[in-house]
């Protein structure tokens, strides 16, 4: 195991490929400062940014079970390398299992639910409550219907 | 000129066959598309099934128009860059994703000045039609109009990752 270097968070930032990775994308401000690390499903996001800690792991979601397994391997390797104090995620499905897998090495966890779900939260959000240490939505409305926190939005 | 995408990983053969219809009357136009899953060839745009993120992001910034399914990926990089936008979402009830969430995504995105909402194909022509008579009007850039609710969220996540004291539920 690595000597953990106490005087700046690691944080893991999870997200799949598309939408979420750009909304990622767009937080990264946020992270300043600390030892940011990636997880995300699209091997190509290591083309842009070369010297950032990207990782990968494949993509799944509730229809492809034995991918979401796959999935949950490879995010436990993941954690267990980095050993993060932060897991931050905005979907999908890898980032509810990167949370939830997360608790088990004691990470403070947060899931902010895509814009995209500007109704009701996604079933990774709902199934992130009273997983992760906080959750949110990005829309007002959403989050007083279910519990989320409503703190602000990429758009 | 026109660049097209809609995700990778449900097939959304309504837009790419409505863009393909449209680009058959309108050769002088290049549509390029990036198709995803879709099992179809379109004969009068050019297809690539996947972009890799750094040639998505040379396509996008070069193209005058973007077509897209409602996702927020390309909604967020079209406010960024100012492109002008056509937006047709994914519905739940052709199959073309596992819910219905696309449809609210365009209609909240709806008020933003680079974005116009289409429901199917025909409406994807007129949207198409008049962007074409208006020569692609550049977008204005979101850029200044999103900061207001960014700024929050960066520091709610910020005092999360430093461990700073932020009350714990919002009103």
């Amino acid at each position: 195991m690595p000597v953990r270097h106490h005087s700046r968070p690691v944080v893991l930032a999870v997200s799949s490929g598309g939408g979420h990775w750009v909304q990622m994308q767009h937080l990264t401000p946020a992270f300043d400062g600390a030892e940011l690390h990636f997880a995300t499903t699209d091997p190509s996001a290591a083309d842009r940014s070369p010297s950032e800690r990207i990782h990968t792991y494949p993509d799944a979601n509730k229809d492809t079970p034995l991918r979401l397994l796959v999935c949950v391997l490879r995010m436990a390797w993941i954690l267990l390398h980095i050993r993060p104090d932060v897991v931050i995620s905005t979907g999908a499905a890898g980032g509810f299992l990167a949370i939830r897998l997360a608790r088990l090495i004691g990470a403070r966890t947060m899931f902010i639910d895509s814009i995209a779900n500007a109704r009701k939260l996604s079933i990774s959000a709902r199934l992130s409550i009273g997983v992760a240490d906080r959750v949110l939505s990005q829309w007002p409305e959403v989050a007083q219907s279910t519990g989320a926190e409503y703190r602000g939005a990429v758009i | 000129m026109i660049f097209a995408t809609v995700g990778t990983q449900l097939p959304f053969d309504r837009l790419l066959a409505g863009l393909n219809n449209w680009a058959a009357r309108n050769p002088v136009v290049p549509v390029f598309a990036q198709t995803g899953a879709s099992q179809r060839k379109f004969d009068h745009i050019d297809t690539v099934e996947h972009l890799s993120q750094s040639e998505f992001a040379t396509r996008f910034s070069a193209a005058r128009l973007i077509v897209s399914h409602a996702g927020m990926g390309t909604i967020l990089s079209a406010a960024e860059l100012g492109k002008p936008l056509i937006l047709m979402p994914r519905r739940l009830k052709f199959g073309e994703h596992r819910t219905d969430h696309q449809q609210d995504t365009a209609t909240e995105m709806a008020h933003l000045s680079n974005v116009t909402v289409v429901a199917d194909g025909e409406a994807l022509h007129e949207a198409l039609d008049r962007a074409l008579v208006q020569g692609f009007p550049v977008a204005k850039s979101e850029a200044d109009t999103v900061s207001p609710k960014l700024e929050p969220l960066l520091n709610v996540i910020r005092d999360f990752v430093w461990e700073q004291p932020t009350a714990q539920r919002g009103a």
